[in-house]
């Protein structure tokens, strides 16, 4: 199987400082994989390198076998911290509809383009279902609570069935059981559709059930493999060149004590 | 002329429509509400009230600077407006990464250099251009055809300009940081939309004035926002609202002699108080 992501001693500058370099990475279809790492480590950028959004500056990248930017109606991507306050009024399901056909140029007009219009209706009806978005999916989605506004978010980046699915932070701002529920669906996109799964958290733990890789981005480099390869004392400790200890908590989580927060760089 | 209002609408609507001064008014203010309800529907969905009213604002300096150079009236509008949609969209980098308090003092900056130059223009003219009042607030007599024609050139531009970017532009409105990831250019469309809503604005605020112009574009589509959240039906009663409006105003104007800009803006007001308080009724 030819690999879905495929980075070779990647580097990516912003402006003068380089957020991180000499980078190799392979991430197979249908795996689940999770970026992990500090703030401002570069998780974000990673993800707008694989969009096209940000160049490399050293090294070579290919998305789907294609440079990255050339293959984006096979992505679905969900961009960090976004939510909709009261005052929008416009239905989940318009938002949704977006992730397909919210490039097009015109305007929709009632009671044209019939054939079209139904089979687009029938896939955000499926997807809705899917990601069990259906009763509030015609509720203005700025009265939706974060959690569901999060599963209509993911089910706008899986509307145009996507095979590689970017999701930035999407458990950020979201509590425990909501954190678990969406890491499950994401983890059941991977399994059940084969889509490529590329979810970029703070914590491991509500992961860890599901992760075939993770990728640590920390001290301008990058580290690649199975969590119980790469989430260990030594591996931290040597990546962040710093002392890390990882602890293993009898119910199975795990704790990364003493990582220094990156403030050399920042993300976006 | 003395209007009497018999609350037969039949013959009612046929002492309106023998005089042609009031023909032309509800043309225009048909065309101004077809219109406007449309852009405004975007307006309230980017958040660009302010905006909106600035530009409005900018027919001021364009109607006295066009009468000292002596050019035509027209042409002040559409040059200042114009060109303070581009001071805006420039100046506050519209659809860059956005900082809402940088825009917000780029736009009142704009509008009081214009307010300040559109007085300097006035004092230097010195001779007789029509009334600050009607400026302001509009008139519904003396609309000549002309007139008409050309709202109806610019409204049908507006129109199809609109339609022709509809769905990107409600991408990058309402979804910026995904639209642009999907490749949406929403900067260009930042800046078109702005562009956009200038030409619109300054060809309503010749026939409206410059403060009705805002209740005539905002206000019907931040009522039908209220009321609906499915897309089409509530540009629909945008549209349907703001020709309510406008028919109304003039009528009412017309029978009891009271101001047209009153009526517009207290039916309009009453309008989306009503629509709100339902929201928040029906929770």
């Amino acid at each position: 199987m030819s690999a879905v992501v495929a980075l070779r001693d990647a580097a990516v500058a912003h402006g003068e400082a380089t957020v991180w370099s000499g980078v190799d990475l392979d991430l197979a279809a249908g795996e689940f994989v999770g970026v992990l790492g500090p703030n401002g480590a570069g998780k974000s950028t990673f993800l707008a390198v694989l969009l096209g959004l940000l160049r490399l500056s050293a090294g070579s990248a290919s998305v789907l076998g294609a440079a990255p930017g050339e293959r984006r109606e096979l992505i679905g991507y969900l961009p960090q911290r976004r939510s909709f306050d009261e005052s929008v009024r416009v239905r989940g399901r318009d938002i949704v509809a977006l992730g397909l056909e919210g490039t097009r140029w015109g305007t929709p007009l009632p009671l044209l383009g019939g054939r079209r219009r139904a089979e687009v209706r029938a896939r955000i009806d499926a997807v809705l279902e899917d990601v069990g978005a259906v009763a509030y999916a015609d509720r203005p989605i700025g009265e939706c609570s974060g959690g569901e506004q999060q599963r209509l978010l993911i089910a706008q980046a899986l509307v145009r069935s996507p095979a590689l699915l970017l999701l930035d932070e999407p458990l950020e701002s979201l509590d425990l059981p909501n954190q678990a529920s969406v890491s499950a669906l994401a983890a059941r996109f991977c399994r059940e559709h084969g889509i490529t799964v590329v979810l970029v958290a703070h914590d491991v733990n509500p992961l860890l059930p599901y992760l075939d890789r993770v990728v640590y981005f920390a001290g301008g480099r990058a580290v690649a493999g199975t969590p119980g390869q790469v989430i260990t004392t030594a591996t931290l400790s040597a990546l962040y060149g710093a002392g890390v200890e990882v602890l293993a908590r009898s119910d199975g989580r795990l704790v990364v004590v003493g990582q220094p927060d990156m403030h050399t760089h920042h993300g976006h | 002329m003395n209007p009497s209002f018999s609350a037969n609408p039949i013959t009612d609507l046929n002492e309106l429509l023998q005089y042609p001064f009031m023909v032309n008014a509800l043309a225009a203010a048909t065309i101004v509400a077809l219109v406007g309800a449309l852009i405004g529907w975007f307006v309230v969905l980017r958040r660009e009230s302010f905006v909106c009213h600035t530009l409005s604002v900018m027919s001021f300096p364009g109607a006295s600077g066009a009468a000292l150079a002596g050019l035509p009236l027209a042409s002040g509008y559409f040059a200042f407006a114009l060109a303070g949609a581009l001071a805006i969209a420039f100046g506050s980098r519209a659809g860059a990464r956005r900082s809402l308090s940088h825009e917000s003092a780029v736009v009142g900056s704009v509008g009081a250099a214009a307010l300040a130059l559109g007085f300097l223009f006035l004092s230097l003219y010195g001779g007789v251009l029509e009334s600050v009042e009607t400026l302001l607030f509009g008139s519904s007599v003396g609309i000549t055809v002309g007139q008409v024609r050309t709202l109806a050139v610019v409204g049908l531009l507006a129109a199809t300009a609109l339609a022709a970017i509809g769905r990107p532009l409600f991408y990058a409105s309402i979804d910026e940081q995904a639209a642009r990831a999907d490749g949406v250019p929403v900067r260009a469309l930042a800046i078109a939309f702005l562009v956009l809503l200038g030409l619109a604005v300054a060809a309503i605020a010749q026939i409206v004035g410059v403060l009705l112009t805002f209740a005539l574009l905002v206000a019907p589509a931040a009522t039908a926002q209220q009321l609906t959240s499915r897309i089409g039906l509530s540009l629909a009663l945008a549209v349907a609202l703001a020709l309510v409006e406008a028919w109304a105003a003039l009528t009412l104007s017309y029978f009891t002699n009271l101001s047209l800009g009153f009526y517009v803006t207290s039916i309009a007001l009453a309008l989306y108080a009503i629509a709100r308080a339902a929201r928040e009724l029906r929770r």
